[in-house]
């Protein structure tokens, strides 16, 4: 396997634009629900900090702050992009199946249908090491969900 | 005629190491000799843990056909030829760092021999107030009120086992500053050190920065303190001649695995009158004279920091390691790869976008480099090497605090051994100058 198939454009145009990223510029809706989880990877240092704002059983936002490799920073980027709008429930059984792609070690595939630009992301799931990097937003999110519901 | 050798003589008759000898002793190296992603494979990544010589992993496999047993116990043949072997190692060892044999404990590795002096100390304050063991225990004891010194540059492994150990005691831990160069800053060092300094533990050379401590002042301000001084020897131990005696430190440490041994084995040298007074770390089998029901008596040392069955075969390895560092000549090794540290310094340094950690090209420093690509996280240079065969260390290398004082979270580092040329070097430069275009930056 390439390292063009680890890091695809996608990617790599994610981990600069960072979507979402900022969580003091970001003012979460008033009303929301809210839950923020920070992550660390102690391996690199790693870290992020990211926060969820639930409305009407809505994902209304995800905001998050960060510092990382491409494959973490890009991550979060896709993830806070996927999952505005999404119900809670939708945005659970999505990060389900994103870490089940990731822990496949390559034996399942995504599904842009179903994780649009996270799809990108099914390459890592070859590199053990890297899927942490992948996975620690997510984790976040999830931890921030159960927070805000 | 007696054919006597002056050292003079010696040294011309030793030519320094070059490309075609560490060719040579590539062939030592099963493990050198793979394809890694479709590419000759170039470690650069000693520094963490270093290979085996086909010498080392025979003694281990020979001393599992031919002689294990269990040591320092029975009567029959296998358990006096193990116990045999697993001394003359010891002995083996002792030669190696210039200390004598009872002065030679085996650990697991460095971090267990710092745990070991650790635990010790604070045990040393409790025998001494229970008016158990030694006289001297009362001084070496640390408690409250007594400081612990050791530097910005430490690995956690010489760290964390002293802020424990002042948590144990209330003792205060310090810390000599670097400068923004890399280097130990010797005025703060000074001032730092006084006369409630009890113990001063600090890296020979550092495994990020490469630097290589002043360990003379360091020690005599450590005399002049009274303080015990430790001496972390996992990257100086391996790459260059040691001699704990004429560095007069109290205690060093350093493990087998980055000095072509296997995993699991390390050393622990502390002085003799130190070692035979400090209460054990580890108690149980193999290091008492009597027991009964409610106490017991304590064997000197080593024994006494060696309780339970030893690492036999490991320690055997070890020896075998040392022996094939001493034939190829630890003045050579360091020469070659201080060569080699040079290379990679002047190289980075020429590359636009990198910022080397430590000393500049042209300063002394051990056969390895840190740095920072700018705009590419560490983990991502170091996959990018990866896919050309090199494998390089990325995060913070166990040194946290030393990431922070340089505002960095992980760099890339790569170190090189008696096993790498010039051509590695070289190879893992041209992928660095790479490594900014790939990603865009």
């Amino acid at each position: 396997m390439s390292l063009d198939q680890l890091y695809q454009q996608i990617i790599l145009d994610h981990s600069k634009v960072r979507h979402g990223s900022g969580l003091a510029g970001i003012a979460a809706p008033a009303g929301a629900f809210t839950g923020q989880s920070r992550q660390l990877n102690p391996v690199c240092g790693d870290e992020v900090t990211l926060r969820v704002a639930v409305e009407g059983g809505k994902v209304a936002q995800i905001s998050w702050d960060g510092e990382g490799c491409s494959i973490s920073m890009a991550s979060a980027s896709v993830l806070s992009e996927l999952a505005e709008g999404m119900t809670v429930d939708e945005l659970r059984a999505v990060i389900g199946t994103f870490r089940e792609v990731l822990r496949s070690r390559g034996k399942v595939h995504a599904d842009p249908e179903i994780l649009g630009d996270a799809a990108a992301f099914e390459g890592v799931a070859r590199y053990a090491a890297r899927v942490k990097c992948a996975m620690i937003s997510w984790v976040a999110a999830e931890d921030a969900l159960n927070q805000a519901t | 005629m007696a054919l006597v050798s002056t050292p003079a003589t010696l040294e011309r008759a030793v030519p320094a190491m070059d490309n075609a000898e560490v060719l040579r002793i590539r062939n030592d190296f099963p493990v050198l000799g793979q394809l890694v992603n479709g590419q000759p494979l170039v470690y650069l990544d000693s520094g963490a843990t270093s290979q085996n010589p086909l010498s080392v992993i025979e003694a281990e496999q020979e001393f599992y056909e031919q002689r294990n047993a269990a040591v320092h116990r029975g009567a029959h043949y296998l358990a006096v030829e193990a116990t045999e072997v697993f001394e003359d190692a010891r002995q083996t060892i002792a030669d190696f760092i210039g200390a004598d044999y009872a002065e030679t404990v085996w650990t697991s590795n460095a971090t267990e021999g710092l745990n070991l002096i650790s635990y010790a100390l604070s045990n040393a304050s409790l025998w001494a107030a229970q008016g158990r063991g030694d006289g001297r225990l009362k001084e070496l004891g640390v408690g409250p009120g007594d400081q612990i010194v050791v530097t910005e540059m430490e690995h956690h492994a010489n760290l964390i086992p002293w802020q424990e150990l002042a948590f144990r005691t209330g003792a205060t831990l310090r810390y000599i500053p670097i400068d923004d160069a890399g280097a130990l800053r010797m005025d703060r060092a000074a001032e730092i050190l006084g006369q409630k300094t009890k113990v001063l533990a600090f890296t020979h050379a550092s495994n990020v920065l490469g630097t290589i401590n002043p360990v003379q002042e360091l020690v005599a301000l450590g005399r002049r303190a009274g303080a015990l001084v430790v001496l972390d020897a996992c990257q100086s131990a391996p790459h260059l001649p040691l001699n704990v005696k004429e560095l007069d430190v109290d205690f060093a440490v350093f493990s087998g695995h980055k000095m072509l041994a296997p995993t699991g084995i390390g050393v622990l040298y502390g002085k003799q009158d130190i070692l035979d007074v400090l209460p054990p770390f580890l108690t149980g089998g193999s290091m008492i004279t009597t027991v009964t029901m409610d106490r017991a008596e304590y064997l000197p040392a080593p024994q006494r920091f060696e309780a339970g069955t030893q690492r036999i075969s490991q320690a055997v390895a070890l020896a075998a390691a040392a022996n094939y560092l001493t034939e190829t000549g630890l003045d050579r090794v360091h020469r070659w790869e201080s060569e080699l540290g040079q290379r990679m310094v002047a190289g980075l340094e020429s590359i636009p976008g990198i910022r080397v950690l430590g000393p500049t090209a042209g300063h002394e420093r051990i056969g390895l480099a840190a740095f920072h690509v700018d705009g590419v996280h560490a983990h991502d240079v170091g996959q990018f090497l990866d896919s050309r065969g090199i494998a390089v260390r990325v995060g913070h290398h166990c040194a946290q605090p030393l990431h922070r004082r340089l505002g960095l979270t992980a760099t890339t580092r790569a170190s090189a051994y008696l096993y790498n040329t010039t051509d590695d070097v070289d190879a893992f430069l041209e992928a660095v100058a790479g490594v900014r275009s790939y990603f865009r930056v």
